[in-house]
């Protein structure tokens, strides 16, 4: 870490802990007012409505945690239970919504611990810093001569001039400590944070059954719809015209014998007819599973398309083996329509991809020396990698400063079944 | 001339074998499976084999593994791989060696038969054969190739599918001397060797088409 680095975190380290001591404050009020919400709960009117938005209170005050503690790295789940519809007896299904939720209580018992330990980690990343400043501005000295009685640092009381000087130092070696230590002290705050405010495993399985109906929803949705596509292709295009080629070779047999020239007109037509048939299923092929993929698995597929991309692309790969099929088409279709973006919009003269599997992670990379400033929320293509992977619990990030590089960083779990030998050749 | 034909589908291998029969060749062996190849290809060393490049059992590119195996073992072996699909990629490992007598084509091409027949012919005898499917896709993304006239790029176009100076002054309807100084120029922009022999010429841009 460079120096300036430290001394930034240390500052924002000291802001942090200015906002946890406000944060921390709130801690009991709110704590006290969601226990009146409950006592007074029974009430009929806005009994139960109260205790509601107080409770919603005790969230957004628990969830701020979470993402102050998200800050210093160690992420927290958001642990709740998702709310009941809207239908029937709303009233007493919400309140026992909050209720029988775990999350809920373990949110009231860190209220009271959490504004301990916030307020007390608060105060020294704040104080420990303004300490130092006041060594280092000589302030104990100034003092020392003025009252007959001050102490600093190592010397209670200050005895002499040259122990008062001696403030400066102490000062900054105390600023520069207690900068340090900030983002430290910030990080057991978030540890404490976590042993309340994270979710049980209980709640993570649920979390976890949530995220897969999600996905599944979206793979099968996505599914139908790429069946659909299929199905229309199909018929409007190959389909048609197989048809148009029947009918065309059954009138040339029946011109053979009075008009042979007209009928051999037609068969050549017949022939064209077929090919260009050919040629749409084979675009419809390539876009289902492309063959190469089929033969060559992941590393030879993107190997192929690497050759017939406009920009010159590296291809770097290593990969033991063949991947499941599934996941190896997701991970090729989500290189492509990253690599379909690099020549869409980056205006790069170099693309790279990486292919890596370490520890049961594949890790897909797809990189420019484009001019960067990709936005994952315009357009659908980054998008439809997202949920195409989110199937097999992989991720997608993308990192694109302006001016670039494009960096697109895929990771999915997988297995890697046996390996096989290919002939495989240098780069694109 | 004997043939060895390796389709794993019957409708499409009695109909090869119908196709090229017709044109005076022999049909000594047909293979309808990846393993069985290589072994055919050795025993038989025909004249020029036609090669599907997806076979039983695995249906991936055992064909094409196999050609290329064979052609370590027999040198310049003429091979035709057909396929359904066409990628510069296997076009490139075809080539690698460099020894000619080597075609790449498309299945579709099958139905014209002439230029079917003639691709067949022209591989046996050691020269090439590509796919202007697989030309196209090397002329498209090569950016040096600017520096090329239109007519030039059609030249090339066609000499890296292995025709000779006299079949492209037909089918551009010129002058075989226009062909041929078009070829000239086209060498020289790229800062290749010049060439008389067509298979070399041919290998030439092919190789610098694949990068």
């Amino acid at each position: 870490m460079e120096t300036g680095d430290w001394v930034r975190a240390g500052l924002r380290a000291v802001a942090g802990g200015i906002f946890a001591i406000g944060l921390a404050l709130l801690n009991a009020p709110i704590f006290v007012f969601w226990l009146v919400a409950l006592v007074v709960s029974p009430l009929p009117g806005f009994g139960t409505m109260l205790l509601e938005v107080l409770t919603s209170v005790v969230r957004w005050r628990a969830d701020l945690q979470r993402r102050l503690a998200g800050r210093s790295g160690v992420l927290i789940a958001r642990p709740y239970r998702p709310e009941p519809d809207k239908s029937g007896l709303v009233r007493w299904r919400r309140f026992r919504w909050i209720m029988t939720d775990p999350a809920t209580w373990r949110d009231l018992g860190w209220l009271l611990p959490g504004a301990i330990i916030g307020l007390g980690l608060g105060l020294l990343t704040l104080f420990i810093p303004l300490y130092g400043v006041m060594g280092i501005s000589l302030l104990p000295l100034w003092l020392y001569l003025g009252l007959d009685w001050f102490g600093y640092g190592m010397f209670w009381p200050i005895q002499s001039l040259s122990q008062g000087w001696l403030s400066f130092p102490q000062g900054l070696l105390i600023l520069g400590l207690g900068l340090a230590g900030g983002p430290y002290l910030q990080t057991i705050d978030a540890r404490f944070t976590r042993l309340f405010l994270a979710p049980t495993q209980a709640a993570e399985l649920r979390l976890r059954v949530t995220q897969l109906t999600v996905t599944r929803a979206d793979t099968v949705d996505a599914q139908a719809a790429e069946l659909r596509r299929i199905e229309r292709d199909l018929h409007d295009g190959a389909q048609a015209r197989l048809v148009s080629l029947g009918m065309t070779i059954g009138l040339a047999e029946e011109l053979i014998e009075r008009d042979p020239a007209a009928a051999r007109k037609l068969l050549a037509e017949a022939r064209e007819a077929s090919s260009a048939a050919l040629v749409e299923l084979r675009h419809l092929v390539r876009g289902i599973h492309p063959p190469v993929l089929a033969e060559r698995g992941l590393d030879g597929a993107v190997r192929a398309l690497a050759l017939s991309l406009p920009v010159a692309t590296t291809v770097d790969s290593d990969l033991p083996g063949r991947l499941d099929t599934p996941v190896e088409s997701a991970v090729y279709f989500a290189v492509a329509e990253a690599l379909a973006n690099v020549i869409r919009h980056s205006g790069a003269h170099h693309a790279w991809v990486s292919l890596r599997a370490e520890e049961g992670i594949l890790h897909a990379l797809v990189g420019d020396d484009g001019r960067g400033g990709a936005d994952p929320r315009r357009g659908t293509g980054l998008r439809g990698i997202e949920s195409r992977l989110a199937a097999f619990d992989g991720t997608m990030t993308l990192s694109s400063p302006p001016g670039g590089p494009t960096v697109v960083t895929m990771e999915l779990p997988c297995a890697l079944s046996s390996p096989r030998i290919s002939p495989s050749s240098g780069t694109a | 001339m004997r043939v060895v034909i390796a389709e794993d589908l019957a409708l499409l291998r009695d109909g090869l074998t119908r196709l090229l029969e017709a044109f005076d060749f022999e049909v000594v062996e047909t293979v309808d499976n990846g393993p069985a190849l290589l072994p055919a290809l050795i025993k038989q060393r025909p004249d020029v084999a036609v090669v599907d490049v997806r076979l039983p059992p695995t249906f991936t590119d055992e064909g094409l593994q196999a050609s290329i195996a064979a052609r370590t073992e027999i040198p310049g072996l003429p091979i035709l791989v057909l396929s359904q699909h066409v990628e510069p990629l296997y076009a490139r490992e075809l080539l690698s060696d460099r020894a000619g007598g080597v075609g790449y084509l498309l299945k579709d091409r099958v139905s014209n038969v002439g230029q079917f027949v003639d691709a067949v012919r022209r591989v046996a005898a050691g020269g090439t054969a590509m796919d202007p499917e697989v030309v196209s896709q090397l002329l498209a993304r090569r950016e040096p190739l600017a520096v090329l006239t239109g007519r030039e790029r059609e030249v090339l176009g066609e000499m890296a599918e292995g025709r000779s100076n006299a079949a492209i002054a037909a089918k551009l309807f010129v002058t075989e001397k226009a062909v041929s100084k078009h070829i000239n120029n086209i060498f020289t922009k790229l800062g290749m060797p010049p060439s008389d022999d067509d298979n070399r010429r041919v290998l030439a841009v092919l190789a610098y088409l694949n990068g």
